[in-house]
């Protein structure tokens, strides 16, 4: 049966072919796939925030920040099977949905989010193979461990795949 | 303690009231421009987590018009006016009488977004107004900005400020119906007001309430 895993906001999640993974409405946040080809096995994160130091809660979401979700994902995969050194990467959002004039470091929230996946996936040293960052769009992005392709749809461009 | 947690049922009912009055002029201002009968919903009031909210705003791939307001001054927070595509079509053709304008295919008039925009502008002006006179709280609208785009994708945007102190929301919404006939209605569009998680506590004091009282 073919199924699919949801993902949700400050959320992560793992499949095995034939599952699929999905996440939707990727507006600032960034929906990150980490795979391994060789096992099928995948894993989401959907991060909403770059830095858990921002964090004010006494407990923390792990799966809402870059630096802390990537590395609750990688423990996860690692118990699943995968070989870390084959582990490659994926990613898809960080987008301004509203264009503001405001200094407010929080309209910038996607570019930073963006920059702190990608310095996290080097930390772990686990290879970007694709990306689909930036711009005004919200994304809806699902992951097919079977042929490691990630769809992405937007409401004006239609699906494209990377 | 994030006060958050130590909500109760008569803090919710006091954000309803404030939701009440403040889409109640919103309602008042969108009837005046259209020359339509505009009604409105009671506002719902609840605590939700994150994942609940994508429901609130139908479905995780259900595409809307919003019109988005940072709140400044006193109590800061976000502010959002969406409403259906199809809605806002209508909308746009009726106040520019372009009747090619359709947001279901870009690109846009400037003109027609621009519209939106204004009418945006007019109904949170009101909301906040209103809302600002029962607190007396110096509050500001900033500048409106318009996205048609999946609505989890754009309220995420609100709830950046919430989420840094938790995964749940205090929701403040509200349903703005245009009246068909005698018997039916449909929907012209919700409200979501997100204060930021330190606005609370003013809005409460504001009002005369204290957020201790009853804790348990």
């Amino acid at each position: 049966m073919m199924e699919v895993v949801k993902v949700g906001m400050a959320d992560l999640n793992v499949a095995t072919s034939p599952q699929k993974i999905r996440t939707s409405g990727l507006g600032s946040c960034v929906g990150v796939v980490i795979y391994d080809e060789t096992t099928n096995i995948c894993g989401m994160a959907h991060v909403m925030l770059p830095n858990s130091s921002l964090g004010k809660a006494e407990l923390i979401n792990k799966a809402k920040y870059a630096d802390t979700a990537l590395d609750v994902l990688l423990e996860k995969l690692l118990k699943m099977g995968v070989n870390q050194a084959l582990l490659k990467a994926k990613l898809a959002g960080g987008s301004q949905m509203f264009k503001f004039s405001s200094t407010s470091e929080m309209m910038r929230i996607g570019p930073r989010n963006v920059e702190a996946v990608k310095e996290k996936l080097k930390e772990l040293r686990i290879r970007i193979v694709a990306e689909d960052v930036g711009g005004t769009s919200g994304r809806t992005i699902e992951f097919d461990p079977l042929t490691s392709k990630l769809s992405i749809r937007t409401v004006s461009q239609g699906v494209s795949e990377i | 303690m994030y006060f958050i947690n130590r909500i109760q049922p008569y803090h919710l009912d006091i954000l309803k009231e404030v939701g009440n009055i403040g889409a109640g002029h919103a309602a008042t201002a969108l009837s005046k421009l259209l020359n339509k009968t505009i009604d409105m919903k009671v506002p719902a009031v609840r605590v939700v987590s994150f994942e609940e909210i994508t429901e609130l705003v139908g479905g995780s791939d259900n595409v809307v018009a919003a019109i988005f307001l940072r709140i400044e001054g006193e109590a800061p927070g976000n502010m959002f006016f969406m409403l259906p595509v199809n809605e806002a079509t209508n909308l746009i053709r009726y106040l520019t009488g372009d009747q090619q304008f359709d947001l279901n295919s870009p690109p846009f008039q400037e003109l027609g977004l621009s519209a939106l925009q204004e009418v945006g502008n007019i109904l949170a002006g009101s909301y906040l107004s209103a809302f600002s006179d029962l607190t007396k709280l110096n509050l500001q609208p900033s500048v409106p900005a318009l996205s048609v785009d999946m609505a989890i994708a754009i309220l995420s945007y609100g709830l950046l400020e919430l989420s840094q102190v938790g995964d749940y929301a205090i929701v403040i919404e509200t349903e703005i119906l245009e009246k068909v006939d005698v018997y039916s209605q449909k929907t012209s569009g919700h409200f979501f007001l997100l204060p930021d998680p330190d606005s609370y506590e003013i809005i409460f004091r504001a009002l005369g309430v204290s957020i201790d009282d009853g804790s348990c």
